[in-house]
């Protein structure tokens, strides 16, 4: 592909056609600029806060380390796709029940590695959860209510599947 | 720029031949960040991540040799079978980055980069891994030890794709270490991969032999050929003692070449290798 | 007698956790962050800075970036319209570089252009020709007079002595030491954004932009644009974090400046890199101090030398040396001092606001030499620190008394009451070593230790500072709006005052308007001032409105107004029968109450620093427990407790959060993050080398609550945003030391400051 054609991307069941971008741009950007789906954001651009985290053929992953144009023929997932009618999933729910958000700019990418998480392991230990988040800074809870959040999930889900 | 997207590794190399001097892209770790930073502009760029070829291991019974495709991510190596067969590379894995990255990161691009500080470059250094490189012309071999010729260079030539590393699992333990700053997400301060092969399959005969190879402690992975040597070489009854494993450390970290830089210095470096060295021989000789 | 309500339905009221009105758009990612923003026919902002610590600029060449298609505008220091320089306290700060660059990242122009890649290009095309100057980059240096000014304003921002009481009082006792603190970045992860949108006319901007304080930034921004300052109407974008790095002037002007130009809306966005340089830092500090105590380990006197080095220009960097000098003696009985400070000009990065503004530097030094103390006196850290509380109604070595409450010896023995970790298991999980993943460790090299650190904070602005903010309330038919400029940067403000307005008014649903300058100033969200500021000036005008609110129902019911109470949601007749819903007491009325509070007023220091020039003290203790792998110097820090004097929890859950966020900065601060710099070139501008704490690295933080209510502070609480990150540093090296036998001195601790 080259500078000016049109690709299409497949995000949250969807397809978006990118059309008029420059062919270097990432994921990130796409998503952001291109496909008016701000959710996931950018802080450092090189993969090391996990802000822009999306889930890419079941992986989760920096969509700023993503080039766009690449990722034809996957699976994209992003936070506005959790809750499309705007319910809000458990995960989500228990971030704002147990103040897990304050200023919020790290919020979706938690929310996305969260999701994943427990998509994988439906009982993580205190070290699986710390280890599947340590790639999502938060600068502003020091992560306490971010784990006291997962902890509520998967009670109540272990709970509900009893 | 333009975006190539092939569906085999034969329409890659097709590619590849056309575009000489293309970058490849899997899964975009370095490659992205040099981009998102202005620091490359590549005028074309050839994704290879979806190309099921690169995306395989094996191990062949037979002579306990394992291939590992360039294109396997590392979040893959931390657990299963690929993990039980070499838990070094498990280990040096589950270091590299943040999940994220390892869900996106493979031995092609530490290869591909070839940077001092890439995690899994000890691992193929201590295991003497081949790397295997295609090309429109055919396929060849060449040692980790010949492919790395410097910091950030190696010996692929244009028109070539790594597909693949193997090496032979080894028959003892085999361990890995890193120093970072914090528990997680950390560039390598020094680290280091040893292996321990025990020799003759008879108990009375055992003569173990180690390797040791350490990362981001030289313009490339430093194998520590002296110290081995000198190891391999001491009286079996001597090997475990307290007063060797502590000397092997300090060998080690003489063979080391490290610089000061913002991250670190040069003096806690070489210290570094030594406790490390030493830490892993100890663990190596207790099992 | 009055009457009983039956609804027993929880309320947001003041006391609860109620929960963040905007957490549910950004759980879903459609809170509008600042870089969120966009509008119609924009063009993207970029700003091209000095790749040099210290330059003379010879002469700035644009011609090839005009002619790259695709750039709109190019503007230099040659087309700012109003005044050239900016600042907080002194306006020492160029918008644009003209005859020197001083620092290494100073703007020296910007370009508007059709997509940030474009942009890119026309910086690489601007071609500035340098003369190279030597940095002055030690700030000891730019204390010597015979050192040429780096600036008109000569090389020293500031001097303050603090002389009282014996100047020759000693003691058995005499322990010093000097103590250095690295560059901490406040490390927001919602970079600087902003989208400034022009008047049709060309007169005026609306500028959305994330910042602490909207009216400052106005002030400042009309007149760097040569506007009337109701021309430059600023509206609060959301805010992706802020510490203290927002308090200043960055992309402002230069956003608004490019839409003026073009004519067009401009979007601006700093990347992690320019972020480090586009903002001000934390202080690096040299601190000697020297104290005097008896035989028993009680003060007799304090000695100090301070030196921060507040880089190339000017900031608020006065202010952060007022609170380093006055905190010198920690949350301590002292009746002597001899405090000498500086704050001086470098080309090293410019530093300025971040949480606990010169009271973190000042705190590292007093708690590391208490452990001095103990030791000498052959006590523990903890009675050294009992010995020497503070109490109610003692006096600052500026000569005020502390009338805010002081429960120090109270925190210390509530943290001290908290349980400690259990032991490191004998078989432990990788991951929970020092190390971590990295696997470096096994048990037999890990040496735990304790360490403990106790601070006192001023909350809000000092020396005379008049600071006030101002909250409109509404009540009609039944619901409430609070208007306020407020900045919410994930504080929870926005949480907050809706709990005062249903606490005063007896309603449930509460309307925040946006944050803009349409109101009157709500001064800055810093200094652990919002809650005790913003929310006086919300509480002050609920207040009025219940008053036009009795009024109206007394004057309906023929009741005397001076009965009527406000129940639940509810009015009542506190002496009758009357129990009316304040919806329908309110159904086609409209009561508006505007209010400013202010605190009350402060003192200059005069020449021996002595004065009444704060406002309000909080209190904190904090106990550290390290594992340390004293081989390799690596540090996990397992557990901090602590017991925070807030005076009341307005909200516990916002408190825990701000107690939990906190401690992880000072963590950062205490073995992590540093801003490196060599010769003013920072080294390290990006979050692969500036260590943030991950997941992994948070400890686990047992709190306590103090709650002896500040009977000055209009709801009874104390700020609480500063003290977390305050004395939790120094108690981690302190438990370090503990752990190494090692006499550590400098923050952040390395791994090699440790084991070589």
């Amino acid at each position: 592909m080259s500078e000016h054609e049109i690709y299409t991307l497949r995000i949250n069941g969807d397809e978006h056609h990118v059309k008029d971008a420059w062919i270097g741009e990432s994921l990130l950007y796409v998503l952001r600029e291109r496909l008016g789906l701000p959710g996931a954001k950018g802080a450092c651009e090189q993969g090391e806060c996990g802000s822009c985290t999306v889930v890419l053929d079941g992986d989760a992953v920096c969509s700023c380390l993503v080039l766009a144009a690449s990722a034809v023929g996957s699976e994209i997932a992003t936070v506005e796709g959790l809750s499309p009618d705007g319910s809000l999933t458990d995960v989500q729910q228990a971030f704002i029940d147990e103040g897990a958000v304050q200023c919020g700019f790290c919020t979706p990418g938690l929310i996305m590695a969260v999701h994943h998480l427990l998509d994988h392991n439906t009982t993580p230990t205190e070290l699986e959860v710390k280890e599947a988040l340590s790639g999502n800074i938060c600068r502003c809870t020091g992560y306490g209510r971010i784990f006291a959040a997962v902890d509520k999930v998967v009670s109540v889900r272990l709970g509900a599947s009893q | 720029m333009t975006v190539l997207l092939p569906t085999s590794l034969d329409e890659a190399l097709q590619m590849l031949s056309e575009h000489p001097s293309a970058d490849l892209l899997t899964g975009g770790t370095d490659l992205m960040v040099e981009v998102n930073f202005n620091h490359r502009k590549p005028t074309t760029v050839i994704a290879l991540r979806q190309l099921a070829e690169l995306h395989t291991w094996s191990i062949d019974q037979q002579t306990q040799r394992i291939t590992i495709g360039a294109g396997v991510p590392y979040a893959e190596m931390e657990h299963g079978p690929l993990a039980d067969a070499l838990p070094c590379l498990a280990e040096a894995a589950r270091t590299v980055g943040s999940p994220q990255i390892r869900a996106a990161g493979t031995l092609g691009g530490n290869l591909g980069t070839c940077s001092p500080a890439g995690d899994g470059l000890p691992v193929l250094s201590a295991l003497d891994a081949t790397i295997h490189l295609s090309s429109q012309s055919g396929s060849r071999e060449i040692s980790f030890h010949d492919f790395m010729t410097g910091p950030k260079r190696n010996a692929r030539q244009p028109g070539e794709i790594i597909t693949s590393v193997s090496m032979n699992i080894p028959t003892g333990w085999q361990g890995y270490a890193k120093v970072g700053v914090r528990n997680a997400m950390v560039i390598s301060v020094a680290s280091a991969c040893l292996v321990i092969d025990s020799g003759s399959n008879s108990k009375d005969n055992d003569q173990p032999s180690v390797r040791i190879a350490l990362g981001s402690v030289g313009p490339t992975i430093i194998r520590c050929r002296e110290t081995e040597n000198w190891w391999n070489n001491l009286p079996n009854a001597e090997k475990r003692s307290a007063s060797v494993i502590q000397e092997f450390g300090v060998r080690a970290g003489q063979e080391s070449r490290p610089i000061d830089d913002h991250r670190s210095t040069a003096e806690y470096r070489r210290h570094a290798i030594s406790v490390l060295s030493s830490r892993l021989l100890h663990r190596g000789t207790q099992s | 007698m009055s009457s009983v309500s039956t609804s027993t339905r929880q309320r947001d009221v003041l006391g609860t956790s109620a929960l963040r009105p905007d957490g549910g758009a950004k759980v879903q990612g459609s809170f509008a962050f600042s870089s969120d923003l966009w509008a119609e026919n924009m063009l993207w902002g970029a700003t091209l800075r000095s790749p040099h610590p210290y330059a003379r600029i010879i002469s700035i060449d644009t011609t090839a970036a005009w002619k790259i298609a695709g750039v709109e505008t190019i503007i230099t220091h040659e087309d700012v319209p109003g005044q050239l320089t900016y600042g907080l306290i002194s306006s020492d700060q160029p918008v644009f570089a003209k005859d020197f660059v001083r620092y290494m990242g100073e703007p020296i122009a910007a370009v508007a252009a059709d997509h940030p890649e474009t942009c890119r290009r026309a910086l690489a095309a601007i071609v500035v020709e340098y003369e190279v100057l030597t940095p002055l980059a030690d700030g000891e240096r730019a204390l010597d007079p015979t050192v040429a000014p780096i600036h008109p304003d000569g090389n020293v921002i500031r001097e303050l002595q603090i002389i009282r009481g014996d100047q020759s009082a000693t003691g058995p006792i005499v322990v010093e030491g000097t103590y250095e603190l690295g560059i901490q970045d406040q490390a927001f992860l919602g970079t600087e954004a902003a989208l400034a949108l022009p008047d049709h006319d060309g007169k005026g901007v609306d500028v959305y932009v994330a910042t602490q304080w909207l009216h400052e930034d106005q002030k400042q921004m009309a007149a760097c644009l040569n506007l009337p300052v109701d021309k430059v109407r600023l509206t609060l974008g959301g805010v992706g974090g802020a510490f203290g790095a927002r308090e200043d002037i960055s992309l402002q002007v230069h956003c608004a400046l490019l839409a003026l130009r073009t004519s067009r809306p401009i979007k601006m966005q700093y990347g992690r890199e320019e972020s480090f340089f586009g903002h001000v830092h934390r202080h690096p500090a040299k601190i000697w101090m020297r104290h005097h105590a008896d035989a028993d380990g009680r003060i007799i006197r304090v000695e100090s030398r301070m030196l921060l080095d507040g880089g190339a220009y000017a900031s608020t960097s006065s202010a952060v040396l007022t609170n380093a000098a006055t905190h010198a003696q920690g949350p301590y009985k002292c009746d002597n001092a001899t405090v000498y400070s500086y704050a001086v000009r470098t080309n090293n990065p410019p530093c300025g606001a971040m949480r606990g503004f010169g009271v973190v530097q000042a705190c590292f030094a007093h708690e590391s030499q208490m452990d001095k103390i103990a030791a000498a006196a052959r006590i523990s850290p903890v009675e050294v620190r009992l010995r020497n509380a503070m109490e109610t109604g003692d006096l600052l070595i500026t000569g005020q008394p502390v009338e805010s409450v002081a429960p120090v010896a109270r925190c210390i023995r509530e943290t001290a009451a908290l349980p400690m970790p259990d032991e490191l298991s004998p078989t432990p999980d990788p991951l929970e070593l020092p190390g971590g993943s990295g696997r470096t460790a096994d048990r037999q090299h890990i040496k735990r230790g304790i360490g403990w650190g106790v601070s006192i904070k001023n909350i809000m602005y000092s020396e005379g500072f008049d600071d006030y903010s101002t909250a409109r309330v509404t009540l009609q038919d039944g619901v409430v709006t609070l208007k306020f400029a407020t900045s919410e940067v994930g504080q929870g403000f926005v949480t907050l005052a809706p709990q005062i307005a249903r606490t005063v008014l007896g309603v449930d649903q509460i309307l925040i308007d946006p944050m803009d300058t349409s109101i009157g100033s709500a001064g800055s969200t810093s200094a652990s001032r919002q809650t005790w500021m913003s929310g006086g000036a919300v509480d002050g005008a609920c207040r009025l409105v219940r008053e036009r609110l009795f009024e109206r129902v007394g004057q309906q019911h023929n009741i005397d107004p001076l009965r009527l109470a406000i129940d639940r949601t509810d009015v009542v007749d506190t002496m009758g029968d009357l129990r009316i819903s304040v919806a329908e007491a309110t159904l086609g009325q409209r009561f508006e109450e505007t209010f400013e509070y202010h605190h009350r007023p402060t003192e200059d220091l005069d020449e021996n620093g002595q004065g009444n020039c704060h406002v309000a003290f909080a209190f904190v203790a904090h106990r550290a427990v390290v594992d340390v792998d004293t081989e390799l110097g690596l540090v996990k820090v397992v557990q901090v407790a602590t017991a925070q004097d807030i005076g009341r929890a307005l909200n516990p859950l916002s408190v825990v959060g701000q107690i939990e966020g906190g401690i992880a900065q000072g963590l950062g601060l205490a073995v992590m993050e540093e801003i490196i710099v060599d010769n003013g070139r920072v080294q390290n501008p990006s979050f692969t080398d500036y260590l943030l704490p991950t997941a992994l690295d948070a400890p686990v933080v047992v709190a306590s609550f103090v709650e002896e209510p500040d009977p000055q502070a209009p709801l009874g609480a104390k700020g609480v945003g500063e003290p977390p990150c305050i004395s939790v540093t120094p108690a981690i090296v302190a438990a370090i030391r503990d752990a190494t036998g090692k006499d550590l001195s400098r923050v952040p601790v390395r791994p090699y400051d440790i084991c070589l």
